[in-house]
């Protein structure tokens, strides 16, 4: 085969396939904000004494000017331009972090509006585009923000400041208001995740301290969801903000407000159709099961939501789906499932029946469930009939014998449950399935009538039949 | 039953048609709630049948009122459902009842998936304008309200698009009420709302009279494109075209470039992108004064913008901007103002600008003319068809033609080679493909010697390449070289290498003989198929692995119709026929296949 004569070697040579698994060793990407570049000047800063050197009257206007320094920006995709500045405004940002930390009563009313415009200067910037179009979050390494080594210690700052004892909301509301949040909430679509997750911490610091920023850092996250669902379907921050949502629903006053309900319904369900929903279910089921446990009257709009979103081709995402309604489950009180439960087992059938083992193979475990198990032995002659003949078909025709095996279980503990309804069911399925195969046929007549129909009238109308 | 419903036509049928009542409404509701979501997508699809079967009146009394509540399914249904409805007028009756359509349309409007939605607002846009003035003002207005001042953002959205469709044919006191509404979806608290807002501006603006567009559309424009969010800030720059083209010179100086310079310099690079990426409708509007005085400064930075993307966006645009200036000045305006940044383009540290250039910097030759492209162009490709990126050899490479016209190719061959030899060996399968569906081309303006002595063996190469699309590709090149070049090249060059592929011990390679032949018959005629081809794929009958033969019974059902009667009658038949007795299964059903579609049975 290999010998063959009239196989040139040029093109032998080349094999598309076998590259294919040496993939080229990745360099980390990095990138900075698209502000700077090509500026060209060396930026001078004068060096100041050190705060711990000069007496402590001197202390809080050294600690304005040092905060003015630090508002000077590099570019740090230049590697080799002003290293010796770098490295001043970096030990400058060190010690302005221990100064804030250590020194009592350095935050006068004067150092709220410099440390908002130090942090405003070095933090917001306009996020680069991303390096690649097919970036998948899951296998490529995120882009780093090449302005790290200054940046991780602003956010630094910032954090022990907010969290500072002598920290005063009523007068740094002035200072960090709507836009500087809005700001602060673009910040989190940055690709590099040691940003998003000190913007986390940033962010919650605020809606803690804030109370009249709540409703508005609220609705704005409502609008970054709805843009990413709706529009993008990209946003690299969702399962930060997911997370603090989670702590902030643990919070709701009961009962709960319709904003709230409206925000789980039109917001929390809907993230689930995004594609990219592996990067944040976890967090986005934990906020759903946060909802649920305070109020579990909405247990029935969150399933029929799941139920109306169930995906349809990518199983995948059916078997986190399938994770998250058992984490529901288990936390749904018998009232609530008993209207929910047709619905509800109706999907399950499919999803046991599913030719994708995962798939199958994950909803035969919530039989290994024992809350679950109670519930369905509770309502087990409305339950049975949904599931049998789907449990009845996969045990004769499922290609994987692991399904089947646990399949031969699912039924066995059903025979258990309710004997005399199985032994009709497995009495009149086959008549059963003749009924359906005839329901079949009558609409197909139905439907074939309808076509003569207007077939018919179609000729009439251009004439050829007469009226 | 097709019968038994002619006969029922009688004295009491809605519309002139007696059948309806074999179809109870409920039954064909049944269908619209079926269980299975597909079966109830086809039912929706088929609506008009049903509202056919049901005659306009019960259309417009039990399904438009059913359908008006079918709001909570699965949003495939949905889509099908608006897409539907844009074109029931006829079903419920014309235009005179097109209003009762609005109900189910209006609830479509509000759905939270956006498909959804839009293809409700088209249909709703196309239903409007079947609408009487009278019923537009009594039904269709107070339904844009209805969803301009809807609670939540989805029915706002939608309004947006629907404000143009009503206003040219609206009393003066209800355009107004329409400005007004308009305007204050422009000021929306929601970005989404803004952003449909601003993406419907400059259709709405194009509707509205002269000063309105300059007292109330401007200040509307000037807001949106300095609001907080550039995903709205960048929906202006597009909507800033049709605006200019509404506005005289003066006014656009006055009232739009201050806003469009602001734009071309925005510190977000999306609005940068996308002024970049609107360039030419923006010269196209702004007109020559503004565009040489304004407009070249402002590419000009673009083209070295910091961002890539941005970059790119610009390259793309070159050739344009040069076919839009004004003849007489096109020349010194490239040469002076654009040529220096193309340069430094060619060098650029991304693959993507520099591709991006080079599909369109060919272009340029027609509008410099032959001296200047030999002098200050031919360099520039030549250092592009030596890029690292294939990507941008490529996209010279299938441009050839614009500077084949006017400095001939020949100034170009002896680094095209080597260029052209590298992509035919690239590792990416796709970058070989690419070069294969241009040798056609180069063939064509290489000429006949310069391909067989160069390139012909390339050809031939790929017919034995390890993909099956780069195979499949190089047959059909073959076939388009003999379109350009001959049967008697095709005879010369090219068949007998083709035919000797059938003795070769690979049987993937005997089977590339059988697809050439398939390419090649046509256009090689009647004789060298009967005699040259026919024998070949004849002996192949006989092959030890049934995939050959069932391409033999595919390959004889191909060139079947190009052979003569002895032909077929004589040598086709008995070995079809053979065929038809294999042993194994699929050269059983082509070969059966090949005898029916031959006649021959």
């Amino acid at each position: 085969m290999s010998s063959a004569p009239t196989t040139p070697p040029s093109v032998d040579k080349v094999d598309g396939f076998s590259r294919k698994s040496v993939r080229k060793a990745r360099q980390k990407r990095s990138q900075s904000s698209s502000q700077f570049r090509s500026q060209g000047k060396p930026i001078v800063l004068t060096p100041l004494p050190l705060l711990k050197d000069v007496p402590s009257s001197e202390q809080p206007e050294l600690f304005l000017k040092k905060l003015q320094q630090c508002c000077v920006i590099f570019d740090f995709m230049d590697t080799l331009s002003d290293l010796k500045m770098k490295e001043y405004k970096r030990s400058t940002l060190n010690e302005l972090v221990d100064y804030i930390t250590i020194s009592r009563g350095c935050l006068t009313e004067q150092t709220y509006p410099e440390v908002v415009r130090m942090v405003s200067c070095n933090i917001f910037r306009t996020l680069p585009p991303s390096d690649s179009n097919e970036f998948d979050p899951e296998e490529d390494e995120p882009t780093l923000e090449a302005s790290w080594p200054h940046l991780q210690l602003v956010y630094e700052f910032f954090i022990r400041f907010l969290e500072s004892q002598e920290f005063q909301p009523s007068i740094a509301k002035k200072y960090i208001d709507q836009k500087f949040v809005l700001q602060l909430l673009e910040l989190f679509d940055s690709e590099d995740p040691r940003e998003r997750d000190y913007l986390k911490t940033v962010l919650h610091r605020i809606y803690g301290k804030f109370l009249g920023l709540r409703a508005f850092i609220r609705k704005q996250i409502n609008n970054i969801f709805l843009r990413f669902v709706y529009e993008t379907e990209h946003f690299n921050g969702v399962a930060e903000l997911l997370e603090i949502l989670g702590s902030i629903i643990n919070g709701f006053a009961l009962p709960l407000k319709a904003e709230h309900k409206q925000f789980l319904v039109k917001v929390l369900i809907p993230l689930h159709t995004v594609r990219s929903l592996s990067l944040f279910h976890a967090q986005l089921a934990y906020c759903i099961v946060q909802f649920l446990e305070k109020d579990p009257s909405l247990t029935e709009p969150v399933i029929r939501g799941l139920m109306k979103f169930w995906p349809k081709t990518c199983s995948q995402k059916e078997v986190m789906f399938l994770g998250e309604l058992e984490e529901i489950l288990d936390v749904i009180e018998p009232s609530q499932f008993v209207k929910i439960q047709e619905p509800l087992f109706k999907q399950i059938a499919k999803c046991v029946s599913s030719p994708h083992f995962q798939v199958a193979e994950r909803a035969l475990y919530y039989w290994n469930n024992e809350y679950i198990m109670s519930l369905i032995e509770e309502n087990s002659n409305v339950i049975l009939p949904i599931m049998f003949s789907s449990l009845y078909r996969i045990s004769k025709e499922h290609w994987n014998p692991a399904i089947v095996a646990l399949v031969y279980n699912v039924l066995k503990a059903f025979m258990e449950m309710n004997s005399t309804m199985f032994d009709e069911l497995t009495a009149t399925y086959k008549s059963d399935r003749q009924r359906e195969k005839k329901k079949e046929k009558e609409r197909e007549e139905l439907w074939k009538k309808l076509e003569d129909l207007e077939l018919k009238r179609g000729l009439r109308r251009d004439g050829i039949i007469p009226t | 039953m097709a019968g038994a419903s002619e006969l029922g036509t009688g004295p009491g049928a809605a519309g002139g048609d007696g059948d309806d009542s074999l179809y109870p409404i409920a039954v064909l509701i049944d269908e619209l709630r079926n269980e299975d979501v597909q079966l109830r997508l086809n039912s929706i699809k088929k609506l008009s049948t049903i509202a056919l079967a049901l005659g306009v009146e019960r259309t417009r009394s039990e399904l438009l009122p059913f359908l008006t509540d079918t709001i909570y399914d699965e949003d495939e249904v949905l889509l099908a459902l608006a897409e539907q409805l844009g074109n029931f007028t006829g079903l419920v009756g014309g235009p005179d009842f097109a209003h009762c359509l609005l109900p189910p349309l209006e609830n479509l409007a509000t759905v939270e998936e956006t498909v959804v939605r839009d293809k409700a607002v088209e249909s709703l846009r196309q239903i409007s304008q079947e609408h009487t003035p009278v019923a537009l003002e009594a039904y269709f207005v107070p339904l844009v309200k209805r969803l301009a001042s809807g609670d939540w953002f989805t029915s706002r959205t939608s309004a947006c698009g629907l404000f143009s469709v009503c206003y040219p044919r609206a009393s003066n006191a209800v355009k107004a009420e329409i400005r007004q509404q308009f305007r204050s979806l422009c000021s929306d608290d929601t970005p989404m709302v803004r952003r449909a807002a601003a993406s419907k501006l400059g259709e709405f603006a194009k509707v509205l009279e002269l000063d309105s567009v300059k007292s109330e559309i401007v200040p509307l424009f000037t807001s949106l494109a300095s609001d907080e969010q550039d995903s709205v800030r960048l929906l202006a720059v597009e909507a800033c075209v049709s605006i200019a083209q509404l506005l005289s010179q003066d006014d656009l100086e006055t009232l739009v470039m201050p806003t469009l310079r602001q734009a071309a310099e925005d510190k977000s690079w999306r609005v940068r992108y996308m002024v970049a990426d609107r360039f030419s409708e923006l010269q196209k509007a702004m007109g020559p004064k503004i565009t040489l005085n304004d407009l070249i400064p402002a590419f000009q930075n673009l083209l070295k913008d910091c961002e890539a993307e941005v970059r790119a966006a610009a390259a793309h645009k070159v050739k344009e901007l040069g076919e839009n200036l004004p003849i007489e000045d096109r020349e010194t305006i490239i040469m002076n103002q654009i040529l220096p940044y193309i340069k430094e383009l060619v060098s650029d540290t991304n693959q993507h600008v520099k591709s991006a250039l080079a599909s369109v910097i060919m272009g340029l030759s027609t509008i410099l003319g032959k001296e200047n492209t030999i002098e200050h162009l031919l360099p520039l490709f030549l250092a592009q068809l030596k890029d690292e990126c294939p990507d941008v050899r490529l996209n010279i490479i299938s441009n050839l033609d614009c500077v084949n016209e006017v400095i001939g190719i020949r100034q170009l061959s002896q680094s095209l080679l080597p260029a052209i030899v590298e992509l035919a060996e690239d590792a990416k399968w796709r970058v070989r493909l690419a070069i294969i569906e241009y040798m056609p081309l180069l063939a064509g303006q290489l000429g006949v010697e310069f391909f067989d002595e160069k390139l012909n063996s390339l050809c031939m190469a790929w017919l034995v390449d390890h993909v099956y699309a780069i195979r499949e590709a190089a047959t059909n090149n073959l076939m388009k070289l003999v379109q350009k070049f001959g049967t008697e090249w095709a005879q010369n060059t090219i068949v007998p290498k083709v035919l000797v592929m059938a003795n070769d011990p690979n049987y993937l390679h005997r089977m590339t003989t059988l697809f050439c032949i398939n390419a090649l018959s046509e256009a090689c005629g009647q004789e060298i198929t009967t005699k040259q081809m026919l024998p070949i794929v004849l002996k192949m009958a006989g092959d030890q692995v049934a995939n050959v033969r069932f391409n033999v019974a595919k390959s004889l059902q191909k060139i079947g119709p190009i052979l003569d009667t002895n032909a077929l009658q004589g040598e086709v038949k008995p070995v079809l026929q053979k065929l038809g007795q294999d042993e194994d299964m699929d050269v059983k059903y082509f070969a059966q296949e090949a005898i029916s579609v031959l006649a021959l049975a």
